[in-house]
């Protein structure tokens, strides 16, 4: 039989299949080019909203520093000290108006409470206020820090984690704040770089969560050795421990990870907590760089770890954020889990882990939709937050990115991705790690504001509603600044500005939002539900004590609507296990709800 | 004479294939250690991204090989050399589509078939579609580049059991060539770059090299056939690849296989059909 057809033919679809990563690349840059609008009524009429850029007009200067560390690792600086940029937003005073706390990491810088004048600006308290130099020598710098209110006074404290002494503050009213660290028992030195608040055992107190990073033996600026760094890229269990610290009700807290069940010493950057299986607990998902995820149930004695059975701890990344949010609305939280993303290199994608469809309770099962609902690729990914930006009634997500933006022209990947294949004998040692002479890891990278369309994707439009910053981003929060009814956004850069992009949302999408208050539960509320029905849809949304990456959004529980909504219920489900429901509440307002005796 | 000189002839045929029955098909060693690698790793430590993307990987080479060799060859092929394409496809393609897995595997496969020259494939099939798919899509795929869990030991267990395998097939002296010329390299870069000599090695120490250097170099279809010139073109890939490197390719020991491996191969081939012109013109 003559072979020579088949030849021909086989050729042709040789060269066909090897068309055809060409034609899916084109494909997507024609989808990406239809998104392409540029200016504010297009972008306003086209997706519902735009964001301007107000840091400055705001009135709010600040830039953060990076540390500078031991010496030794000064090749390497820009990548170890890559990170400490948090923002996270309190209403410190009770005014009724948000504010922004925002941390800084170089030595003696200060961090700043920038207080909400109302009238569109800003002005920072932080000094008078005694949380401002706290980042003095010897004491470490600040990563992040969270709010809550420990004590059940009605003011939320502030949490500060460092790589250094972690530190608690009371607030005094919003007068000023008082250093209660001693007093709370919390450990002289750990290199966190996530914390939040929780009431784990629902006694109507806060408790608290730390992740350690790097271990808390290494003091980064007299390092003892420089094997400090992870043994693995991808198995790391070398990090940092960590620490969960009952509330003890006097101001002091006991410490009892190890007692409950959380005994890991992964590398820890990102934590979120919420009752994910509906059985009343706060269960707590730790997001991990160097490794896989952790998810750890609480049957209210223990906690379990449950990353492997439940499906989001099987494929090791470089987990750096952990944020929860009903993408779908089913009334159950999704989580998304940032990764590093460089074309050619290094493609993790990052994680979107839905709840599976007949899976439940203790036989919860995640399935990974990040890719089949686009917002897998997010570069060199760092915090990111669920909220509804256009209020169109579904969750959309702000992901900031980028590592290190130095020469625009040369940069480290190559270096980067020879030690990161190393044994742990060679890449656990920073002196072996290849010098990085200003060049830049990841920088320079556009963000991802995804639009969630209603029907399972999500859309970037960032460059369209105007976020078009290329700052090394890091965290990000979301909040109402000027009780308008809408999300703005606050971003902390690494060695970069403070930015707030003020949202201008269509009239048409309204919204309802919540403030709850406990009595019975913890103050701050954190850990309480809402679950909004309207239109045949319901959505939940949970106050929480931290998220993203060193991020805290405000604890206001925002809900767009869409057009024309008829609102049916508010189901308020609360730490202590009450439940309270607000039958058709009026739309365009916050309900202040406190928690009934 | 003649009968009593067949009567032991035929005895060592009896012999020989009773030999064949009872021991092991040098075929299917590769095969099962590259299995063994997969399995260990994956109950160690967990390597595979999801078992989907490795069973895809390997569902389509097989299938493009059963399908292509019944059209060529008019029979079903012996799969042991698509299993290790479609196996070193699921490890060392990194990405979290399916549809590279797939698409690297069935171009590896087919280049077999498309890509020869007398009679011979030029490429390692599994280099060709990882490639291949490096170059078109770099923003979907990647390879596998970081380490396997944290401790030496299943890195000594898999390089004593990768060279005693690799010895039994007679392909040692390729895998030693190369290492040997990949640490004098390593010196020699880090001379150049000032790099530590750690960071020149570390690449090496990673699972990708472990199937780079027993499974993809050694490939005995692409690569040249006499032992002296085995090892100097595998010495070449080397140095190729620390050109690349030098020049900060991430990929550059795919690379340099992609560049060097072909390319001798039709050398060899020119060579052979220019001798095989002489002796006929002599005879």
């Amino acid at each position: 039989m003559d072979k020579k057809p088949v030849r021909i033919i086989l050729a042709v679809l040789f060269v066909a299949l090897l068309a055809t990563p060409l034609a899916i690349r084109r494909i997507a840059a024609r989808r990406a080019a239809a998104t392409a609008v540029r200016d504010a009524t297009s972008a306003l009429n086209r997706y519902g909203f735009y964001l301007e850029e107000v840091g400055e007009a705001s009135k709010v200067k600040f830039t953060h520093q990076a540390p500078t560390l031991d010496r030794r690792l000064d090749h390497i600086m820009p990548q170890v000290a890559s990170m400490g940029a948090g923002v996270s937003i309190v209403d410190f005073d009770r005014d009724g108006w948000s504010d922004i706390y925002v941390t800084n990491s170089g030595e003696s810088s200060k961090n700043a409470l920038f207080k909400n004048m109302t009238d569109g600006s800003f002005k920072d308290v932080a000094p008078e206020l005694g949380i401002a130099d706290v980042n003095q020598a010897g004491t470490g710098v600040s990563m992040g820090a969270v709010w809550g209110d420990y004590d059940n006074d009605g003011y939320e404290d502030l949490f500060l984690y460092k790589w250094g002494k972690p530190e608690l503050f009371h607030n005094d009213a919003g007068k000023k704040f008082t250093r209660v660290t001693d007093k709370a028992k919390l450990p002289e030195w750990v290199n966190a770089n996530t914390a939040l608040w929780f009431d784990y055992d629902r006694d109507g107190r806060l408790d608290l969560f730390l992740g350690g990073y790097y271990s808390e033996e290494v003091d980064l600026w007299h390092l003892k050795t420089t094997k400090m760094m992870p043994e693995s890229f991808e198995y790391a269990k070398n990090g940092g421990r960590k620490y969960l610290f009952h509330n003890l009700g006097d101001g002091a807290f006991e410490e009892i990870s190890q007692k409950l069940g959380i005994d890991t010493r992964r590398w820890a950057l990102a934590a979120a907590a919420a009752d994910l299986r509906g059985t009343g607990n706060m269960d707590l998902f730790i997001a991990n760089d160097y490794g896989i995820s952790e998810l750890f149930f609480y049957d209210g004695r223990q906690f379990r770890e449950v990353g492997n059975e439940t499906g989001v701890g099987f494929s090791p990344k470089s987990g750096m954020n952990a944020s929860l949010g009903d993408v779908l609305n089913t009334g159950r939280y999704s989580i998304y889990v940032s990764n590093i993303s460089e074309q050619g290199v290094l493609i993790q994608g990052n994680n979107l882990w839905v709840p599976r469809e007949g899976t439940g309770g203790d036989g919860l099962r995640y399935d990974n939709l990040a890719r089949a609902m686009d917002v897998e690729i997010g570069g060199w990914s760092f915090g990111a937050q669920f909220g509804d930006l256009n209020n169109d009634g579904m969750l959309d997500l702000y992901l900031v990115n980028g590592y290190i933006s130095a020469d625009r022209e040369m940069n480290y990947w190559y270096d980067f991705s020879k030690i990161a294949g190393g044994n742990s004998t060679i890449i656990s040692d920073a002196a072996h790690w290849p010098a990085m002479d200003g060049r830049s890891l990841s920088g320079y990278q556009q963000k991802k504001v995804w639009l969630n369309d209603g029907a399972g994707k999500f859309v970037d439009v960032a460059q369209a509603v105007g976020a078009r910053d290329v700052y090394d981003g890091r965290s990000v929060a979301l909040v109402d600044l000027w009780n308008r009814g809408v999300l703005d956004v606050v971003v902390a850069n690494q060695k970069g500005p403070l930015l707030i992009y003020k949202n201008n949302v269509a009239p048409q999408n309204k919204w309802i939002a919540f403030e709850l208050e406990g009595s019975a539960s913890n103050r701050s509320a954190i850990g309480a539900e809402v679950r909004l029905v309207w239109d045949g849809r319901q959505q939940v949304q949970h106050v929480s004590g931290g998220s993203g990456f060193c991020s805290q959004n405000q604890r206001r529980l925002h809900f767009g609507l869409g057009q024309d909504p008829r609102v049916e219920k508010a189901e308020i489900r609360w730490p202590s296990g009450k439940v309270e429901t607000i039958q058709k509440p009026i739309i365009g307002q916050t309900y202040k709800i406190k928690e009934s005796a | 004479m003649s009968q009593s000189a067949s009567q032991p002839m035929d005895a060592q045929i009896l012999e020989a294939a009773k030999r064949r029955r009872l021991s092991f098909d040098n075929r299917y060693i590769a095969p099962l250690f590259i299995t063994f690698i997969l399995v260990v790793g994956h109950l160690s430590y967990g390597i595979l991204e999801s078992y989907e993307k490795t069973g895809i990987a390997i569902l389509s080479a097989l299938v493009a090989e059963l399908v292509l060799g019944r059209i060529f060859f008019g029979k079903w092929l012996n799969l042991a050399s698509a299993y290790i394409s479609g196996i070193s496809v699921g490890i060392l393609v990194r990405s979290p589509a399916l549809w590279p897995f797939a698409l690297a595997s069935v171009l590896s496969i087919m280049s077999k078939y498309v890509l020869r020259l007398k009679g011979r494939h030029l490429w390692n099939p599994s280099n060709f579609g990882i490639c291949a798919l490096l170059f078109l899509a770099p923003e979907t795929v990647a390879a596998l580049s970081v380490q396997w869990g944290n401790f030496k030991w299943p890195l000594i267990v898999i390089w004593t059991l990768g060279s005693i395998i690799i010895w039994r097939a007679k392909r040692f002296h390729i895998s030693f060539t190369y290492v040997v010329s990949f640490f004098a390299f390593a010196f020699l870069r880090s001379y150049i770059t000032g790099d530590s000599w750690w960071a020149e090695i570390a690449p090496i120490t990673g699972p990708m090299y472990q199937l780079f250097v027993f499974f993809m170099v050694t490939d005995p279809k692409t690569t040249v056939k006499s032992t002296f010139w085995q090892c100097v073109v595998v010495f070449f890939v080397a140095f190729v690849e620390m050109l690349l490197r030098l020049n900060h390719v991430v990929h550059a020991p795919l690379y340099a296989l992609f560049l060097v491996g072909p390319t001798a191969m039709v050398i060899e081939i020119w060579l052979e059909s220019r001798r095989q012109a002489n002796f006929g013109k002599n005879k």
